[in-house]
């Protein structure tokens, strides 16, 4: 332990590296595109836990919160995500995960993503994204709400 | 032994003063540990890995908490099969009713310090029973297991965690800093994959208090037990001996033995999960009747105080070194390859000596900010 880390104040965790759960909620069994953003996330420094496939939005709560999750990227190609992303991100409020960032990915239609920011997703990738503007957001908004955090 | 004040209770502690409006306490974090919170233990296992300040302060406050927990071990080759062991074992744990906490711990990218945490791939949470899961990610400390796996351990004990599942990649010194932390060492082999001879190699059949044959519905799985049983020195006409918990006459009369026993399981059909979970208790009655439960925790506790102390030795000579132009002197010598690195060690040691008088270091100490907490 090196005098940086020491000298440190509580939880100001700039060093500390972002901790991710890529989870795949509900039925659809294609988690091709969950395995690439995990890798593309671990390859930009940070912490990948993955859920595997069908997890119910209790389990992915559980996990976020056992892991302390920064950051909780949910994948959906079902067209399930008008129910189970608002009850996810209820759920991680509830479970007192206030600070953490929830993102969506998949085959989310232009209409939806109103109502998904509106539910307390950060922000929506569809298919074709480029993996380094993924990565470019998960650090924003986790620097943000890390910031926030430190200042409440 | 002078009674250690329990720091949780609200009158002991004098908190250090923290602006309005800050978040919680350490202390308060400490209360909702031990009550059991799990939000306030996932955080808790955040800073200590972190290795932030309110995690060395949350780890003082709730240590006299620990000691409780039966912590098993599991090891053994990429592919083996320990994270799907691990999954069956933490939920028939959970399903007698066990409150039960899982360490996973994978490696760090040495590149970029990224991680690839997957052993919740194979992890589905139990319909009945308590699980705490955590992944934790090796963040390239030596010695295999990260160091903060310890301390997460611990911090599961304080937390009311009856049973503690590590789970580590055993790849050179993995495995020993494993069978250091925990009770009872399991070591999973899987057939057909050599690993018989790996395991030999390693040195893993020394810390093995049990032996699991993993995906024992594929062939080769009896061969595997046999070639184990070998290794164990258990000849194979010695197969009718009692493996597991037995009675030999010592010098003081009857003593408890144990021989490591070798299971064949397999996740997929459920085969030999209940001995497993049977010879696990056994391990734990052994290690009761010997009074090797306690011991093994008291050992573990001082070496991590060697551990610590051997990084503040280091870093009072380091700095002792410094003030006396040693350690530039012999990095500089070093570098012309004037000498070598071990006369270039013994050139920045001699700077250390005569150390500072008491008095003076711990002003020193205190002035650059490093001094520790109250011991």
């Amino acid at each position: 332990m090196d005098a940086k880390a020491e000298d440190a104040p509580a939880m100001a965790g700039e060093a500390r590296p972002i901790r991710v759960v890529v989870a795949k909620p509900g039925l659809d069994s294609h988690d091709r595109g969950a395995k690439v953003l995990a890798r593309a996330l671990r390859d930009a420094g940070m912490e990948v836990i993955y859920t595997g496939l069908h997890r119910t939005p209790e389990e992915i709560v559980r996990a976020a919160v056992d892991e302390d999750a920064d950051v909780v990227c949910l994948s959906l190609l079902s067209g399930a995500h008008p129910v189970l992303v608002p009850k996810i991100v209820r759920l991680l409020r509830e479970a007192g995960l206030t600070e953490t960032v929830v993102m969506l990915g998949g085959t989310i239609p232009d209409d939806d993503v109103p109502a998904m920011r509106a539910a307390g997703v950060a922000a929506v990738f569809g298919p074709g994204s480029d993996l380094s503007e993924i990565v470019r957001a998960v650090r924003e908004h986790v620097a943000r709400a890390r910031a926030g955090a430190a200042g409440a | 032994m002078p009674r250690v004040p329990d720091a949780l209770e609200p009158r002991a502690q004098a908190a250090p003063a923290r602006p309005a409006g800050a978040r919680p306490p350490v202390e308060d974090f400490a209360r909702r540990l031990v009550a059991g919170e799990r939000f306030a233990l996932a955080r808790a296992i955040t800073w200590v890995e972190s290795g932030d300040r309110a995690g060395a302060e949350l780890m003082r406050l709730v240590y006299p908490h620990t000691g409780r927990a039966w912590v098993v071990g599991l090891t053994g080759a990429p592919g083996t099969g320990k994270s799907t062991l691990l999954a069956k074992l933490a939920a028939r744990f959970a399903a007698l009713g066990r409150s039960v906490g899982v360490v996973a711990v994978d490696p760090s990218s040495p590149v970029t310090g990224g991680a690839l945490l997957g052993d919740r791939i194979r992890w589905t949470p139990p319909e009945t029973g308590d699980v705490f899961f955590r992944s934790l990610a090796s963040r390239g400390r030596l010695g295999g297991l990260s160091s903060a796996a310890f301390d997460a351990v611990r911090l599961m004990d304080a937390a009311g965690r009856e049973v503690v599942i590590v789970e580590t990649v055993g790849a050179g010194q993995g495995e020993v800093d494993v069978a250091r932390l925990a009770h009872t060492t399991v070591v999973a082999l899987a057939p057909g994959t050599g690993d018989e001879v790996q395991a030999a190699k390693a040195g893993i059949m020394e810390i093995g208090d049990l032996f699991v044959v993993t995906k024992a519905d594929r062939p080769g799985a009896d061969e595997c037990v046999r070639d184990v049983r070998l290794q164990l020195g258990l000849s194979p006409e010695a197969r009718g001996r009692r493996e597991g918990f037995g009675r030999a006459q010592g010098p003081a009369g009857e003593e408890p033995t144990w021989f490591p026993p070798v299971v064949k399981v397999s996740a997929r059909t459920g085969e030999g999960l209940d001995r497993l979970v049977r010879l696990l208790a056994e391990h734990r009655a052994y290690l009761e009747a010997s009074g090797r439960f306690g011991r093994r925790a008291a050992l573990d506790d001082v070496l991590r105080m060697e551990d610590e102390f051997r990084r503040l030795a280091f870093e009072r000579a380091r700095r002792a070194a410094e003030r006396a132009g040693a350690w530039a002197e012999a990095v500089e010598r070093l570098g012309r390859r004037e000498i070598d690195p071990a006369t270039a060690a013994r050139l920045a040691w001699s700077g250390t000596e005569p150390f500072p008088q008491a008095g003076s270091a711990a002003g020193v100490e205190g002035a650059d900010g490093r001094a520790e907490g109250p011991k």
